[in-house]
């Protein structure tokens, strides 16, 4: 079916004879060789009226179980937070919603600023002076971060906390090895980052070091602590004698390099945990998604990128910066575009040319709606409901903590029985009741693990209702022998 | 029209939202704590906590509204008008896409929401996957990529994947001079080298120099066909016999797919990995610089590499995510990529249809042709020659040489006159071998009117620097929000933030 284009015959008739040409096929024909052309018709269905594409997204809609459908407490990387009905208004304007990359600055100012208002957000969260306009998502970003260290200094091995999300670590793995960087994982102990392995697992050949805040299980990690070991063991000797310097003084540096220290942080805890670049992080990177995106089945929402000044001209992405008009009116421009893949080509410092706008949009949108007192409001309010739950939780019978540290919108538990059954019957009852963590992770320690997200559409009558869900649940699943064992 | 007395819309100067509101003004209000007080210090000790809240605004929401509305009137859009930006390919965008993927089914739908309860998402997955194996002529899809660079990557990636599967470190990837940016950056990441190609005089590859330059380090060449300068390259299946020849894999860019859907596939080409900008031919908006989505199609020899997890349907009819892949690269990303623009094309390829596509790419070409046509009727070629070719497919590039030399306007100077008429410029200085270039892709959802309108515009603007003088186009735009900004002084004194 001939859609949303406007050549009548008549149209076509006079189009051709101003070309010279005698029909479209013409066209085609003196430019593509018969041995490359199809010859046929595209095996796919006929095109359809609008009302029946609708009828069929919508029949397909309906055989997904949404948040909408279901009390979710899935999480592990996208919640269910409430996306206010103004961000809804604002992504559907066609000035927001239809233009491509703001090439032409003068005609696009209103995107321009709301990237510069973006970077502004995204800089006072993290307490770190420069960001970029976004990059895709929360797991890629880590890698990008990763490729910045990787130019910035030159050495071999990337250093990674175990509770960065399981798909952050894949993607990291995926591209490091494209750029032939070795991926050293360390693992936790008590639900973190087991800081004696992490200071031993740095060094001078060290290129970056990586951690999550909190981290996968829900755990909030001591980030001036790892920073500051991160610090202290790569270059030794650079003055930096920091935290437990002594410890690994007596270590040669090989490379002698200053690990860059990057952190995958949740923006939306960002209200009351203290921001990465008060903890000695360098790069900040995280998903985006809890900042007035739909959850979308993964995407699209963005990912964030910010850093220390010294990075600057190694980012990858967009940057709007400020500047004035012939007339000295104030204005917006992409800024340092010679780090970019459209002027530099092999030399640039990212690949990256369609990020995030729209979604990063919502993100700016989120945080002046939320505030500067609401993101504190808010960060108690899931800080408390967390605390709660995970209270209310592991007082069940066969229901245990899987770690005892700080927790701000997410949880790790450990069931006595098998998970999948589990949820199977807490999902009998209209309750999703997390994240099976062993599915999701691979890890024989994640056995008998399940993940609980709290957001603020999360009351304590609907954690009550988790709980009994999760009792009776459990209370009729016979023990899972081996993750008893586990626990023991 | 060249006139300096400020209008209305440049008499706003620009204000950031944190420059507004006042101190206790706020939007959001907090739900109620509703479980037991306890202390916080017990909940979250003072050495993790935030001692200087950030300093977000604090506005009301019609204030938020207010400000981001305003903003959004400093933007060019295309509901507002015509974006011959060459490359990608802003067609119309349907509503209805927007409908459809705000459904709570869809816009709700959890991404670890246990398969069996997303078989509606999955099979529009596996879907919209059986129609660009269709489209491109290649067996398997990943949806994965979250843009068409992200697919490059991956593309590069699963050559190096393929090769060393086979016992071969293979160091060059080769590239044409006229490939986009992304093609030569992405190699780079990819841990590989660039060696450059030569263009012909037709506007395509430079035989004699692929011969030359492929042997047996090459790992991939990677080429967009039609290429950037909007011609199909007539020497593909020597080409590709040359690459094949030597052991390398072919990389199609399928930044310009919207010329060929229906018409020629790239598998039939003798490509082994193609990349989709959804947001260019399947008409993903693309939101101001994204989102967007970059699937990736293969053939067998490449399947087993693809990025975990694939959708698949099982014996029983239902679909699933594979975790499995022994020699997967791996993922690229959280999760299964970008689902809402999934949703958004496959609506798309719904309402179109096989004959529905035909006619987009055929229609893109006759419009591409008839502006190309108009353009030369009104006597422009002299000052903005064709680069190369006499008929083109989806896009055609100018040269604005003789303008510059003749009538002492640059490319920019007539890009920033265009701001004037209402028009989005094309895509100016790019592909770079082309003097002073000017690419221009109008895209099948444009009226003739409009296609007239465009060319009457740079008509006019010739005329009148050949009338009144370069001064008019050399200070162009007058009627934007703002005029030419100062580039230099961003970039050497970077404000990158609002000071607060």
């Amino acid at each position: 079916v001939s859609r949303y284009t406007s050549v009548t015959p008549r149209d076509r008739e006079q189009m051709l004879a101003a070309i010279g040409v005698g029909s479209v096929q013409e066209i085609f024909d003196r430019q593509i060789p018969a041995a490359v052309r199809l010859g046929r018709a595209l095996d796919l269905p006929d095109g359809l009226g609008e009302q029946e594409v609708y009828a069929h997204l919508r029949a397909l809609a309906a055989r997904n179980t949404s948040a909408e459908d279901e009390l979710s407490f899935l999480g592990a990387g996208m919640y269910d937070h409430y996306v206010p009905a103004l961000i809804d208004m604002l992504m559907e304007r066609s000035e927001f919603l239809t233009p491509y990359t703001p090439y032409q600055p003068e005609i696009s100012q209103g995107g321009l600023q709301v990237m510069f208002e973006y970077q502004t957000a995204i800089s006072e969260l993290t307490a770190l002076p420069v960001s970029n306009a976004s990059v895709y998502e929360g797991p890629s970003a880590v890698a990008a971060a990763g490729y910045l260290a990787k130019l910035h200094n030159g050495a071999k091995r990337f250093v990674v906390s175990a509770g960065l999300h399981p798909h952050t670590l894949e993607t990291l793995r995926t591209q490091a090895h494209g750029y032939g960087m070795d991926v050293v994982e360390v693992g936790l102990r008590d639900g973190v980052t087991d800081h004696e392995a992490w200071a031993q697992a740095i060094d001078g050949e060290t290129s970056a070091a990586i951690f999550a805040q909190p981290n996968f299980y829900g755990a909030v990690e001591d980030a001036a602590a790892l920073s500051a070991a991160a610090k202290s063991n790569g270059a030794v000797g650079d003055g930096m004698a920091g935290n437990g310097a002594s410890a690994t003084a007596s270590k040669p540096p090989v490379g002698g390099a200053t690990p860059v220290v990057i952190a995958q942080v949740d923006p939306i805890a960002l209200g009351i945990l203290a921001p990465p670049g008060e903890c000695g992080v360098d790069v900040a990177v995280g998903e985006g998604q809890s900042l007035g995106n739909r959850l979308d089945f993964g995407g699209p929402s963005f990912g964030f990128f910010a850093a220390r000044e010294e990075y600057l001209r190694r980012m990858p992405g967009r940057i709007a910066g400020e500047t004035t008009d012939v007339d000295g009116r104030r204005g917006f421009v992409l800024t340092l575009q010679t780090r970019e893949q459209h002027i530099r080509r092999e030399k640039a410092t990212s690949n990256i040319c369609t990020a995030q706008a729209l979604n990063a949009l919502a993100g700016v949108v989120y945080l002046s709606w939320l505030g500067r007192r609401g993101i504190i409001e808010l960060g108690e309010l899931l800080l408390a409901r967390t605390h709660y739950a995970r209270e209310t939780l592991c007082a069940l019978d066969g229901v245990e903590a899987l770690h005892t540290q700080p927790v701000v919108r997410e949880f790790a538990v450990r069931l006595d029985g098998n998970v999948a059954a589990v949820r199977r019957r807490c999902a009998a009852r209209g309750v999703n009741p997390g994240v099976d963590l062993q599915q999701l992770t691979g890890r024989d320690d994640d056995r008998g693990g399940l993940l609980v997200a709290i957001t603020e559409q999360r009351s304590r009558a609907d954690i009550d209702r988790l709980a009994e869900a999760l009792r009776v649940a459990v209370a009729a699943e016979p023990a899972d022998p081996i993750s008893v064992a586990v626990s023991v | 029209m060249t006139q300096v007395t400020e209008l209305p819309l440049q008499r706003e100067r620009a204000q950031t939202i944190f420059e507004k509101g006042a101190p206790g003004r706020r939007a959001f209000v907090c739900p109620q704590l509703d479980v037991p007080a306890v202390d916080g210090e017990q909940l979250l000790p003072k050495r993790l906590r935030r001692a200087q809240p950030p300093r977000l605004p604090e506005v009301s929401e019609p204030e938020i509204v207010r400000h981001y509305v305003g903003l959004s009137k400093r933007n060019f859009d295309l509901d507002s008008g015509f974006y011959p930006l060459g490359s990608c390919t802003m067609k119309h965008n349907p509503r209805l896409h927007e409908r459809v993927a705000a459904l709570p089914g869809h816009a709700r739908l959890h991404p670890l929401q246990d398969p069996e309860r997303a078989q509606g998402a999955l099979e529009l997955m596996w879907s919209l996957q059986r129609a660009l194996a269709e489209i491109s002529g290649l067996p398997h899809v990943s949806l994965q990529p979250s843009a068409g660079s992200h697919g490059e990557l991956a593309g590069v990636l699963l050559t190096r994947a393929y090769h060393e599967s086979r016992g071969e470190r293979r160091p060059k990837v080769l590239t044409p001079d006229t490939s986009h940016g992304t093609n030569p950056a992405t190699v780079t990441m990819a841990g590989l080298e660039v060696v450059k190609l030569a263009t012909n005089s037709d506007g395509g590859v430079d035989l004699d120099d692929l011969r030359a330059k492929a042997d047996s380090d090459v790992a991939c060449l990677m080429l967009t066909n039609p290429n950037t300068l909007g011609l199909f390259d007539r020497n593909i299946e020597e080409i590709a016999a040359i690459v094949h020849g030597v052991g390398a894999t072919l990389y199609y860019d399928g930044a310009n797919l919207n010329a060929v859907m229906g018409i020629s596939r790239p598998g039939d080409m003798g490509f082994d990995i193609v990349h989709f900008n959804l947001h260019k031919s399947f008409t993903q908006p693309h939101g101001g610089g994204g989102p967007g989505a970059g699937p990736i199609a293969v053939s067998e020899r490449i399947t087993p590499f693809l990025p975990r997890p694939l959708v698949v349907r099982r014996a029983d009819g239902a679909f699933d995510l594979d975790h499995g892949g022994e020699r997967s690269i791996g993922r690229l990303r959280g999760f299964q990529g970008n689902y809402g623009c999934f949703v958004r094309a496959y609506a798309y390829i719904c309402s179109l249809g096989a004959d529905g596509l035909k006619d987009a790419s055929e229609t893109a070409v006759l419009n591409a042709n008839y502006l190309l046509a108009r353009l030369r009727e009104h006597g422009v070629a002299e000052y903005l020659p064709l680069a190369y070719g006499e008929l083109c497919l989806h896009e055609f590039v100018l040269s604005g040489g003789p303008m510059k030399r003749e009538l002492q306007i640059k490319t920019l100077d007539l890009a920033k006159r265009l701001l004037d008429f209402g028009f989005h410029p094309p895509t100016v200085y790019f592909p770079l071998l082309v003097e002073e270039a000017l690419m221009v892709e109008p895209t099948e959802t444009e009226t003739r009117e409009t296609l007239d309108a465009f060319a009457d515009a740079i008509a006019a603007i010739l005329r009148e620097a050949a009338a009144e003088g370069p001064e008019v186009a050399q200070n162009a735009p007058y009627t934007t929000p703002v005029r030419r900004l100062d580039e230099v002084q961003a970039a050497k004194r970077p404000v990158i933030r609002q000071a607060l």
